[in-house]
């Protein structure tokens, strides 16, 4: 690892400022879970680390209702274990507890995948299909506006998640295929009924440019919320990852395996 | 360079180090504490972990200066004395080693899973659980054996606190 120097603000503005100070060399840190393994392979070297762990704005869980609200140095732990996001959308809750192992979930938040969105990233998929919210210091954007493309974000250089906030859909359901190696998703779908009626449909692991919405299940679900209503379609292999763990070919297949998967669990 | 401070195993341990020292540098080569492992470079393995503020962590993934004002227990704490804790003893009446260098990481990964399942801790579970700890002789079946028995023996529920910490 490169050399580095370590900052704990503890507020938000402080956070920002020493952002600021870094003239683009610097980096917020939040878990590690991502940035550290990077740094140690030399592939970033930020000159100041700006540790988001001591922000109490930034953290905790708010549930009212049907509105969920998660502060963007929130860990997955905290996610898959909080009661009232279990009661109310539980099938959330499931995806935070399958993301890496314990140890990486104790230390790695909501806020730190968002905003690396990582083609395989899990939480991305669900807030695509559920419509969040994600919230900076600055603006609120839809997670179809914020997520760009693989590694890309709507996210400008000064600019912090503090939260994500989404209303809990009428029924959700995540079924995630690992590579049984790296055990991240080699196709990952959420699946949503929204409040309003109308249904998302988030795929993550499998796609050539990050996480996406599969609008054409989200066309044909919107009539009826079953697995057979996606017999007819197939997804375009183009738009398909391809590498040593699985053709484009397989991916497209898997991503309507997994589909299905995912509305038969869907509570 | 930084000063950190934290408690090791009951003790507040200080030292300057370097920002981007890793936690596992720390206890192993500021602090002597070399039970603690370091077998991947990829975060994968597991054994490196150790506990901050009660919550199995990759030390391997985290700065010293990151847990500057934390509590970390590491293997060299777990044991009473020459009573090896109920985990420790498990792992070594159910063979649950071979070479023994995935095992601080095990054991301390059991021991944060016990914390939390308790008694009610089912071997599917510990299977998924020990996704982040790989070990390349056993096969993982006495690993597995040595914290089901454990768990059952703490007879405790879920969400007890961690013994050590
Ligand atoms: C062994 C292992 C297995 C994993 N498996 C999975 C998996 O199955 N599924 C999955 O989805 N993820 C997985 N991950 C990644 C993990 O979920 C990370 O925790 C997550 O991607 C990044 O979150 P973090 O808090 O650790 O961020 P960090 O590593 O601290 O930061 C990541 C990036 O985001 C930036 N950043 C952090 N917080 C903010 C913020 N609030 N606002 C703006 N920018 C910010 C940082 O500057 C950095 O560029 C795994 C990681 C490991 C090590």
């Amino acid at each position: 690892m490169y050399e580095t120097s370590y900052q704990r603000p503890s507020s938000i503005d402080e956070a920002i400022k020493l952002l600021g100070d870094g003239e683009g060399e610097a980096k917020l840190l939040s878990g590690g879970m991502t940035l550290i393994p990077t740094m140690k392979q030399r592939l970033a070297m930020p000159s100041v680390l700006i540790d988001l762990r001591h922000i109490s704005d930034l953290k905790g869980i708010s549930v009212d209702g049907s509105k969920i609200r998660i502060g963007g140095a929130t860990t997955h732990a905290e996610i898959a274990r909080h009661d009232g996001i279990k009661a109310a959308a539980p099938s959330f809750a499931y995806l935070a507890g399958l993301i890496g192992d314990p140890a990486v979930r104790h230390m790695g938040t909501i806020g730190g995948s968002v905003a690396n969105f990582d083609p395989a990233a899990d939480y991305p998929a669900a807030l695509l299909a559920i419509g969040a919210t994600i919230h900076t210091n600055t603006r609120e954007l839809s997670a179809d506006e914020f997520f760009l493309g693989m590694f890309e974000t709507a996210l400008e250089e000064n600019e912090i998640v503090t939260a994500v906030s989404f209303e809990a859909p009428q029924a959700g359901g995540w079924e995630k295929f690992r590579n049984p190696a790296s055990r991240y998703a080699m196709c990952a779908v959420f699946v949503a009924k929204r409040t309003d009626g109308s249904v998302g449909v988030g795929v993550t692991g499998a796609g050539n440019n990050g996480a996406f919405r599969w609008t054409e299940a989200e066309s044909a679900l919107s009539g009826s919320f079953d697995g057979s209503a996606l017999d007819g379609l197939t997804v375009d292999e183009g738009a398909m990852m391809s590498d040593i763990h699985g053709t484009s070919a397989y991916r497209a297949n898997l991503t309507k395996v997994v589909a299905k998967r995912a509305l038969a669990k869907a509570k | 360079m930084s000063k950190v401070s934290m408690t090791v195993n009951g003790r507040t341990m200080t030292g300057d180090v370097e920002d981007r020292t890793l936690l596992v540098h720390f206890l192993r080569d500021t602090l002597g504490l070399t039970g603690t492992h370091v077998g991947c470079d990829t975060s994968q393995c597991g054994a490196c972990v150790v506990h901050v503020d009660g919550k199995a962590v990759k030390s391997c993934t985290m700065l010293a200066a990151q847990a500057s004002g934390s509590s970390v227990t590491t293997i060299e704490g777990l044991a009473k004395g020459q009573e090896l804790h109920p985990v420790q003893a498990a792992f070594k009446e159910h063979h649950g080693l071979q070479c023994g260098y995935c095992t601080p990481g095990m054991i301390m990964t059991a021991v944060d899973m016990i914390g939390r399942h308790g008694a009610s801790l089912d071997e599917e579970t510990v299977r998924e659980e020990l996704d982040g700890n790989i070990c390349r002789c056993t096969g993982y079946h006495n690993i597995v054996a040595a914290i089901l028995s454990a768990a059952k023996s703490s007879g405790s529920q879920a969400e007890q606190p961690i013994a050590a910490e």
